[in-house]
Parts: structure tokens; sequence; C-alpha cells
């Protein structure tokens, strides 16, 4: 073991740093968001291929007639969408109120659907396509809700005048995520499910 | 806004904020060791009390009959209390120990600094990441005080055992539920966690940290991330799958007809290998999740201590990244035994003995860089070089298991148990045992015992051989493991053997408590530590130790060199990353 001296370490003052950096802005929070798309999608795909595979492995799936309600609210969320991108290409506060307004009326919707399976008998347990329609759902609904989370604390920093403009680009990358991924599961449930 | 300093926070003042809920990457990589501490003894119990049972099958284990009065009346294990043991101690250990301390540990406290950053890029997530953790643990242990115990499905919760519910036998009521919500909850850590490493490694890099100079720990952390991020992204909805199967009457798992404890089981439809496809998608990258991190570990002390760069530091980092990619196409090797059409078999054993190539360059590598070397025998360095040892040792009877037609016969018997002790348990240990002694004094600014560190790698080191060489033999006699006693008159003539096994067992364990003194000691009256006791080359060691709140006291570091430049002529040997050129 030695104690010899450690060289010294050539710092830059932070100030000077900041003129001189080549990556002037942080992409952490967009990095983090691609990152969540990454896993998220992983975590759908072996939901997908559970689907494939509990399909083949007993005579006892039936086709799930999906409640019409779920196409209305595809058309909501696809729309929050669209409010949340004219927002973020305008800093403007209403289309992110209306982003806000559209994304809880989607999960309104979503419960709605639920119960209207509900009072035709159609729950979690009753059969593997009914199974698998609550379980990719509720999962989806669960990162909605996640997204109103961060889209709501986007809204609290747009209003206080701190929002850095890549978390707002990374907020709205995940709610466009979520439709995305609500078109691919709408499209499974419907061929599939 | 600058590199490095832009997610720094000021240091908070209340005992509170700075030691418990603390979003210091530093505190928080000491609380998943410590966690991981509190698990490795609860684990190495559990199998104390295993080993002594099938040495002695027909004493009462001392004290055991007051602690679990159903699962060991008198002391005596019953079957089912075997299993329940050897479930917890395989969860524990996989999930909370290699996981948790080489991966989350050392890789929360150095990744940061070692891309020069002030922190993780997400502080909050990481802190979060951490307590759900801890809550994991603790819903895991409380198996052993609720309900009738803790499950007896195994570490990897095979169905329809798993998902039946309680007629499958005690503890696969309440205790397997819990089982289940533990590791889907640690998946949500584990995910918090990569997503955190990832972000951190690719936006907070300092000035000059290129990719291709980020110290090899790093690197090995970096792809063990995305490794998780993926593999925990499976096991997860799995878990929620087992979940729903268990309490909300579904059938994803559970076949139709199915009699257990005289009872029809009212599900149907549902495919039992589903969840081994599902588990094991997982399960195979996890042993790697459990390695990598001790690949980078090794790979950074040996050059360290051996005064030479390492050989082929880009052929490594290939190496590491086909590992990565290959470890997601071997799962099925785990299933040869549960049907399987042949020609699949194959198909998963060609990627499982071509996994080994990478594996054994990186071997060759370290052995490589040893040659000619004048080696520094510190307790750091001889962990690396046993961590060389049981990982070949380890591997080597993996080509065996590889092949279907080997494996067929070895799957069910002890020769396994010795394979993944060795290649995953052991070797991991002794990763965390080397980063341990290297990065003590960085950790806690004191020095460790150099003696009682060398007596406790000698030790450890015969013992683990001892315990788990001759389970090659076992195997090889056709030994079925997962069974609590070996009474019956095939089995009976090795008794002397398991005998042997266990009192090397309980010796190795007992050795540990050097190594528990030496951190307790070390960590009170351990001479202090300099800044670069090792003379080592990458970040952490250019600031003080332990490092400032934020690493580098406000000003971040430039790098002009790359993490491996060692033995050059002249007064000192080594150039550090951040040195002016």
């Amino acid at each position: 073991m030695s104690t010899t001296m450690v060289p010294p370490v050539p710092t830059v003052p932070a100030a000077s740093v900041a003129t001189a950096d080549a990556r002037p802005e942080r992409r952490v929070a967009e990095t983090g968001v691609w990152i969540a798309i990454a896993t998220i999608s992983m975590s759908f795909a072996a939901l997908t291929s559970a689907l494939v595979v509990r399909q083949s492995s007993g005579p006892d799936w039936r086709h799930l007639q999906l409640p019409s309600l779920l196409y209305v609210n595809t058309l909501v969320l696809l729309a929050s969408s669209m409010t949340l991108e004219s927002s973020r290409r305008h800093r403007g506060s209403f289309g992110l109120h209306a982003t806000l307004l559209l994304g809880v009326l989607f999960l309104v919707g979503q419960v709605f659907a639920w119960r209207q399976l509900a009072t035709q008998n159609v729950l979690l347990a009753t059969g593997p396509s009914s199974a698998f329609f609550y379980v990719f759902t509720v999962l989806h609904a669960l990162h909605v809700l996640g997204g109103l989370g961060g889209l709501g604390l986007v809204e609290r920093r747009l209003a206080a005048g701190v929002l850095g403009r890549t978390t707002f680009k990374a907020a709205a990358l995940y709610w466009h995520f979520m439709a995305v991924l609500w078109l691919y599961l709408l499209a499974l449930l419907t061929i599939r499910g | 806004m600058t590199h490095g300093v832009t997610t720094a926070h000021a240091q908070p003042q209340s005992f509170l904020r700075r030691h418990v809920f603390s979003v210091d990457h530093k505190v928080i990589g000491r609380q998943y060791l410590d966690l991981a501490l509190v698990a490795v003894v609860t684990g190495m119990v559990l199998s104390w009390i295993m080993r002594f049972h099938l040495g002695w099958p027909e004493t009462p284990v001392p004290g055991l009959g007051k602690l679990a009065p159903t699962g060991a009346a008198g002391g005596i294990i019953t079957p089912e209390y075997y299993l329940a043991l050897m479930t917890m101690h395989g969860t524990i250990m996989v999930f909370f120990v290699l996981t948790t301390a080489p991966f989350a540990g050392f890789g929360n406290f150095f990744l940061p600094i070692h891309v020069g950053a002030a922190d993780m890029a997400f502080p909050r997530i990481n802190m979060m990441s951490f307590w759900v953790t801890l809550l994991a643990f603790l819903v895991l242990v409380s198996a052993f005080f609720i309900g009738d115990g803790p499950p007896l499905s195994g570490w990897t919760a095979y169905a329809p055992l798993s998902a039946v519910g309680k007629d499958a036998g005690p503890g696969q009521g309440v205790g397997q539920t819990l089982w289940a919500v533990s590791i889907a909850m640690f998946c949500v850590a584990q995910l918090l966690g990569s997503l955190n490493f990832i972000a951190t490694t690719l936006d907070l890099r300092t000035r000059g940290m290129s990719l291709a100079r980020l110290p090899f720990a790093t690197w090995a952390w970096f792809i063990t991330s995305v490794i998780g991020l993926i593999a925990f992204a499976v096991l997860m909805p799995a878990c929620i799958l087992l979940i729903l199967d268990r309490v909300a009457g579904t059938s994803f798992f559970i076949p139709a007809g199915l009699v257990i404890s005289d009872r029809l089981q009212p599900h149907a439809g549902g495919s039992p290998l589903l969840w081994q496809h599902l588990f094991w998608f997982f399960g195979h990258p996890e042993v790697y999740i459990a390695i990598l991190p001790g690949f980078g570990i090794v790979s950074q002390i040996l050059p360290v201590f051996a005064r030479k760069p390492l050989l082929g530091p880009r052929v490594l980092i290939v190496c590491l990244i086909a590992i990565a990619f290959l470890s997601y196409t071997v799962w099925g090797h785990h299933m040869f035994l549960s049907g399987m059409n042949p020609l699949s078999a194959t198909l998963f054993s060609v990627p499982t003995l071509v996994i080994t190539i990478p594996a054994t360059i990186i071997c060759l590598l370290w052995i490589g860089t040893l040659y000619g070397a004048r080696l520094r025998f510190t307790a750091a360095a001889l962990f690396a070089l046993g961590f060389v040892s049981v990982f070949v040792s380890g591997g080597i009877s993996g080509f065996f298991l590889a092949q279907p037609s080997t494996d067929i016969y070895l799957h069910g018997t002890y020769f396994v148990v010795a394979h993944f002790h060795f290649v995953m348990g052991v070797a991991a240990m002794f990763g965390i045992f080397a980063g341990t002694y290297f990065w003590f004094p960085k950790m806690f600014g004191r020095m460790m015992n150099e003696t009682l560190g060398k007596w406790h790698f000698w030790l450890t080191f015969i013992g683990v051989y001892c315990v788990f060489m001759p389970m090659h033999y076992l195997g090889l006699a056709g030994n079925v493991r997962r069974y609590s006693a070996f009474t019956d008159e095939y089995l009976q003539p090795l008794i002397p053997l398991h005998r042997f096994i266990t009192i090397a067992a309980l010796f190795t364990g007992a050795v540990q408590l050097i190594f528990l003194f030496n951190l307790i000691r070390s960590r009170l009256r351990g001479p202090i530590a300099p800044a670069n006791p090792w003379e080592a080359t990458t970040l952490e060691w250019s600031t003080s130790s332990p490092p400032p709140h934020d690493n580098f006291g406000g000003h971040p570091p430039v790098v002009t060199h790359g993490p491996n430049e060692f033995g050059g002529a002249g007064a000192r040997d080594y150039v550090m990353q951040a040195e002016p050129r």
C-alpha cells in the first residue's frame, strides 16, 4: 500500500464549463422516458406472448366482444395527444389543461367500459380472454394515471415559468407512447382477444 | 447548465434526510449493502439449518423446535419445512444479495463518481427504489411469521404448485402470495434502479469521459442495467399473473382437471409451462445480472494490483455486450426436463455453448493481464483471483449441463447445485468481497485490516471448495437435489460425504465472522485512508475518502485519460483519469 500524494486534479470553474460545454441542455428527462418506453414495451410484449401461449394451451378460449365505448375512449385519448402537441409547440397552457381533462375522461371511460362488461357478467375470472382483457386494460390505465401525474407536474412548472423545454418534450413523448400502446392493445384484443 | 452539478442538491441538515431518507447515491449505495449484509446472514443461517439436517437427519437442530413449532416440531425438520427453508434461502440470496450488493450497492455508490457526476440522474427515484427493495425484503421474510410459514415451491416458484393456493401444502397459502408480491415489488425497484444507471451513464458523464474511457466496473453496471431493464420487465407481469391465479380465480398457469390434496382445482386451460418460459426468460439473464458486476469489479481491480493495463479492454466490452445479448437466447436450457421438443432443446443448447466463448475470452484476458505481472497480493487482489478460480470451476461444469443428453441425467441432482453455487453464488460473493476490500477505504475513509482480510480469503477459498466440489460427485452418483433427507438404502452410503459438506459449510460460514469483525473494527478504528491508497486511476481515487456530498467539491473533473493506464516508466507507474496531459 502506498500513501503517495494524489496528483492535483484539473478542474474548471463551474461557470466556464457552462459556456465551453458541447451539450448545453440536459436530456435526462427525455432519456429516462425512452428507457421507460423500452421497459414498458417489454412488459406488454411478455404479456402478449403469454396471451398467444395461453390461447393454444386450453380449449376454453372464447372470443371477447369488446364494448363499443372503447372506440370512443380511443378517440378521446388520440385527441388528448393532439392537444398536448399543440400546447408543447406554442407553450400554451390551454392545450395542456385540455389534455389533462381528456386524459381523465379517458380513464373514466375505461371504468365505464369495465362496468359495462361486468353487468354482462364478463369478469376477470370468467375466462382467459376476459382475464387478459382486464390485465391489459388495467395495466395501461395505471400507466396513463402515472402520465397524468407527470403532466400535472409539467402544468405546475409551466404556470411557475420554470418548465424546461426537454422536460415538456419528455412528458409529451410518454403521453404519445400511451396512445400508441393503446392502439396496439386495441388491435391485439380485437384480433386475438 | 453544467455537467456534474445540475442534479446536485444542497446537503440536507436533518439526521433523517442525511442518513435515512437520503437522496445521496452514496448513502443509498451503503443502504443497499447493509440490506444485503442482513440478507446474506439470514440466507446463510437458513443454509446451515438445511445442511445440518442433511448431515444428521434424525438429530434435532438446536433451538429450531421453539422457532418453528409446526415446521420442525422438536427440532426435527419436516420435508415441507425443508423445502420452505430452501425456497427462502434461494430467493433471499438471488434477489436480495447477489442482485442487491454487487449491482445496486456498489453500482449506486461508484457509478456516478466513475462518470464524474454529482449524483444519479433521478435521485428521488433512486431513493424510492431502495425503499421499495427494503419493503420487498420485509414482505418476503414476513412469510416466516404469518399464516402457516414460508412457501415451498423454490425460488423459481414453478406453477401449478405455486399457483393453486393452500391445497398445495403449508406455506402455499399466504406465504406464496407474500413471495409473489415481494418479487413483483423487487422488480419495480430494480427497473427504477436500472433506469437511473442507464440515464446517468448516458447523460451525466463529465467532460472528456467518452464511453471508451468509462471504467470497466461502470461498463459492467451499465450493461447489467440494460439486461435488468428487459429481464425484470418480464418477471413483473409474470408475478402479476401468478398473483391473479392465486387470489382472483384466473387460470393463466393452472391446467384443467388438476387434483391436488384430493381436491379438484377449480381452474381450467392454463399452461404451467408458460410460467417456466416467463420465469426463465428473466431467470437466465438474472444469472448475468448477478455475475457481470463481478466481472467489472475484477476487471477493474486486477490491473491495479498487477500494475499492468488490462489486456484487450475493448475485447472485454465487446464480450460483455455479447454475453448480455446471448443471455436472452438460452433460457430453455433450464427446461430440458419440462417436456420440450428435442429440436427446441438443441436450439437452446447451441447458444448456451456459444455464450461460454465470450466468458472464456474474458477469463483469458484476466489471465493474460496477470502474465509477467508483479502482483501486489492484497485481500482485494486475492478475492479477485479467487473469483477467476471459482468462476472457471463453476463454468466448466456448465458444459455438461448445456447439452440435453447429459443434462437429462444431471439436472435433478447435486451436480446442478454445485454448478450454480460456484458460477453465480460463490463467484459473485467473491466479487462482492473483492469490491469491499478495494473500495472500503473510499466509502468509509478508513483502511481495512489486510492480515485479517488475507486470513478471510484463504479460509473462505478452501472452505467453498470443500463445500461445493464434492457435490459434483454426489450428482454423478445420482444424489437427487431438493430432498430433505437421504436415509434410504440407495443414498445412505453418501451420508458421510454429506456430513463432510455440512462441517465445511459450518466452518466456511464461521470464517465470515472474521470479515464481519474486520468490517466493524475498521469502520471504527481503521487507520485513516489516503485519497488513493491503491495507486489506482479512476475518478473515485481523485477525490477525498470518503467523497464530499457532491463527490468532487463543486469542481467536476475533466477527464483526459482512459482508466487503464498502468505500467508507464517514470516516478509513478500509473496515470490518473483526470490528470492533465
